[in-house]
């Protein structure tokens, strides 16, 4: 009996999850963009492609974390020779370095704005196009029914959007998949090397639709993202075994 | 088709203008005088001195004779070209091609225009009795060739409208100075006693060659129509140009939207079956108080689609000012690009910058935010950061170098590197500490130097040495000291790496 209950609670969330415009990926995908554990948090253990994700960047620095760790992401979903948008209010961004993460830097079309709602305008017109593999969209402010407005626009095209979001302070909820949180974290040297490691990030997860939070340490290497801590565990492992 | 043409002579231009500016003018003589072989001569009279015997080279002493309340006033150069110029633009709402007759006309090719004002007749009227009604004295005559046209307009002394194929026998009773002649020829016809053209029409061109040159039987051939003239018209028409006079003026911006569809519509098929695609079109709306306001689009590939074409003329609408009404649209493409419909549907289902929905999407925000706002950048072959990637030309354009991964680089760079207050132990050593806004950043870990010489063939200065550090919280930047090791260097930092 409770089993059936149980059913038919699942059902209905995944009814709900349709209905938000939340479609889920055909049974069998697993690590669509490679994130290892994080993955695991969202429903269906699945990243969801095609929805809004948040990225809250405190200063310059958590932005440039960001920056990093989106395109790892966008190094997948650009994989077939598809192209992104990358609106920014500071135009900062150095296409150059781009490479590094896995993205041919030709293929991103940067716009620059001086206001929000240009950058909203701008990004909601580029989430219709289907043509795009992502949308990058820096912000200082997003509110629940400008996030919904952008989900909207996803469900039609399928089109990946992330927003940057620079004011922490005030933080509503809004539409958005999930929202993250990157911070830079020392790196680790490289066969005990002095100097610079690879990127290494704290990934926080603070908000998922449907999903659990939580956080994980991430480095970028060798043109993929390699998750910490389970490394740690194996080496545990090992030196147990 | 038979060609028609359209002289307008403006009987006095300058003075015209003038007592428009100043309409205290209008009762009093006054000329326009100019130097000319140490005489002060009268260039132009206003009507009011005309009818007391002053004309245009008449020494302005003598005139000044004659009537004593005379006002004596410079003559501006080039104001009549300017002039015409102006009246010129304000006539292309009557026909594309207008030329200016130096030294006080136009000359309007106004083939296949004359029926949408209700024939010649009506159209001689409208043009006549709006520049009247604007201040301007004019008289124009309407003929198969501009020779007759033009000494029509100044001469003529019947009807302003020439039917086709009769302008020997407008042209008898005239002048021989309304066959624009050289002044030595029109002094010796004059000598000899020709006071009409019909005197010398008859006369075999061998004799008239050997009297008088052949600048009279060309000015002859030409007037008849044996000769074409060739003109230089004031706006050269755009090839791609369509045209869209309306019957009242219309000030709606669903009126301009219906007016830009039409337009649209018609040149897109004819691109379409040309094979060719808009990259770029101006949308010219003339308005009943003379001025003419432009909307213009760009696209970043070639595009015939009537639908596309319009959403991006729609962003455009809102910065058209219609006033009082507009008269007339004219949509032109000056820049259009042989597009192939084949291949377009191969590439539309491809992802990435070949994509057709793409480019449509950054025309459209092109039209909205500007064309500036938008970048794609390509590497260059430079060492120097700041140079080290170039802005694409166009959607198309590949890389001609690889980008480059050998060295590290920030994922954010600054625009111009921003001072910092570091504490380095040794020359070339990385800083320990360093403040940047007012934040101290304590280093633990640093890559390089790295170091980047400036490119001497461009600009001065020192070179720069480059550091990856990692403070204590694991926030990375790119810093570099400018020139070497000295007593007091100057640091700067520059980017942060993710």
């Amino acid at each position: 009996m409770s089993g059936t209950k149980k059913d038919i609670i699942s059902q209905l969330q995944k009814d709900i999850l349709q209905w938000e415009g939340y479609r889920p990926p055909p049974v069998g995908t697993r690590e669509l963009v490679g994130l290892g554990p994080v993955e695991a948090a969202f429903p269906n253990g699945v990243f969801p492609l095609g929805t809004v994700h948040e990225l809250v960047c405190a200063n310059t620095e958590q932005a440039a974390a960001c920056g990093g760790f989106v395109s790892g992401l966008l190094s997948v979903l650009m994989q077939n020779g598809g192209a992104c948008l990358w609106i920014s209010l500071s135009g900062k961004v150095f296409p150059g370095a781009l490479k590094t993460f896995g993205i041919e830097p030709d293929r991103v079309i940067f716009v620059n704005l001086a206001k929000d709602k240009e950058v909203l305008w701008v990004m909601e017109e580029a989430l219709k196009c289907a043509g795009l593999a992502a949308v990058i969209g820096e912000l200082r402010e997003v509110d629940f029914k400008q996030s919904r407005r952008l989900q909207l626009a996803v469900e039609q095209s399928r089109v990946t959007g992330f927003i940057f979001r620079n004011r922490s302070d005030k933080m509503g909820s809004t539409a958005c998949a999930a929202r993250w949180k990157i911070k830079s974290l020392p790196s680790e040297p490289v066969d005990g090397l002095p100097g610079l490691g690879f990127p290494r990030w704290q990934v926080d997860l603070l908000r998922v639709r449907n999903g659990q939070p939580g956080n994980w340490i991430i480095e970028w290497s060798e043109g993929k993202f390699r998750s910490v801590e389970k490394q740690v565990l194996e080496q545990q492992q090992l030196m147990v075994g | 088709m038979e060609k028609r043409f359209m002289a307008i002579w403006f009987r006095h231009l300058t003075t015209d203008w003038l007592t428009l500016q100043q309409p205290d003018l209008k009762d009093v003589p006054f000329v326009f005088v100019a130097p000319e072989r140490n005489r002060i001569v009268i260039t132009a009279a206003n009507p009011v001195a005309e009818a007391q015997g002053v004309y245009r080279g008449m020494a302005a002493a003598d005139a000044k004779a004659i009537t004593t309340d005379l006002q004596i006033l410079d003559h501006i150069p080039g104001k009549e070209e300017k002039l015409l110029r102006q009246l010129g633009l304000w006539c292309i709402r009557y026909t594309p091609v207008v030329v200016i007759d130096m030294p006080n006309g136009l000359i309007l090719d106004i083939s296949g225009c004359a029926h949408l004002w209700g024939g010649e007749r009506g159209y001689l009227k409208e043009i006549v009795h709006k520049l009247r009604t604007s201040g301007y004295d004019a008289r124009a005559a309407i003929a198969d060739t501009i020779g007759t046209a033009w000494a029509v307009a100044r001469y003529g002394k019947t009807t302003p409208i020439i039917p086709a194929g009769e302008q020997a026998q407008a042209l008898l009773n005239l002048p021989p100075m309304a066959l624009r002649l050289d002044p030595v020829v029109l002094e010796k016809l004059q000598k000899l006693g020709f006071t009409t053209v019909r005197s010398f029409m008859q006369i075999p061109r061998t004799v008239l060659r050997r009297r008088f040159g052949e600048g009279l039987l060309l000015r002859l051939a030409q007037v008849l129509g044996l000769e074409e003239e060739i003109l230089m018209p004031l706006v050269p028409p755009a090839p791609y140009t369509e045209r869209l006079p309306c019957l009242e003026p219309v000030s709606t911006k669903k009126a301009i939207e219906i007016a830009i569809q039409k337009l649209l519509e018609t040149l897109c098929l004819r691109l379409q079956n040309e094979g060719k695609g808009i990259r770029k079109a101006i949308l010219k709306c003339y308005r009943i108080d003379g001025k003419i306001v432009q909307a213009g689009i760009s696209t970043n590939r070639g595009s015939h689609s009537v639908s596309h074409l319009f959403k991006l003329f729609e962003l455009q609408i809102s910065k058209i000012e219609p006033a009082l009404g507009i008269e007339l649209f004219l949509l032109e493409a000056p820049k259009v690009e042989d597009i192939d419909p084949i291949q377009e549907k191969l590439w539309a289902g491809k992802p990435g910058l070949q994509d057709a929905t793409l480019a449509e999407l950054l025309d459209k925000l092109a039209g909205k935010v500007g064309a500036n706002a938008i970048h794609r950048y390509l590497p260059a072959e430079h060492n120097w950061p700041e140079r080290s990637v170039k802005q694409a030309a166009s959607l198309m354009e590949t890389p001609d170098t690889k980008w480059r991964t050998d060295r590290s680089r920030p994922v954010r760079m600054l625009r111009r590197p921003e001072r910092i207050e570091v504490m380095a132990l040794l020359p070339d050593y990385p800083p320990k500490v360093f403040t940047y806004k007012g934040r101290r950043h304590v280093v633990e870990k640093a890559d390089g130097p790295e170091r980047i010489e400036r490119e001497w063939w461009r600009d001065q200065g020192e070179h720069r040495d480059y550091y990856a550090v990692e403070d204590a919280d694991g926030q990375r930047y790119w810093l570099f000291r400018s020139g070497h090791y000295d007593a007091e260097p100057q640091w700067y930092l520059h980017g942060f790496f993710a």
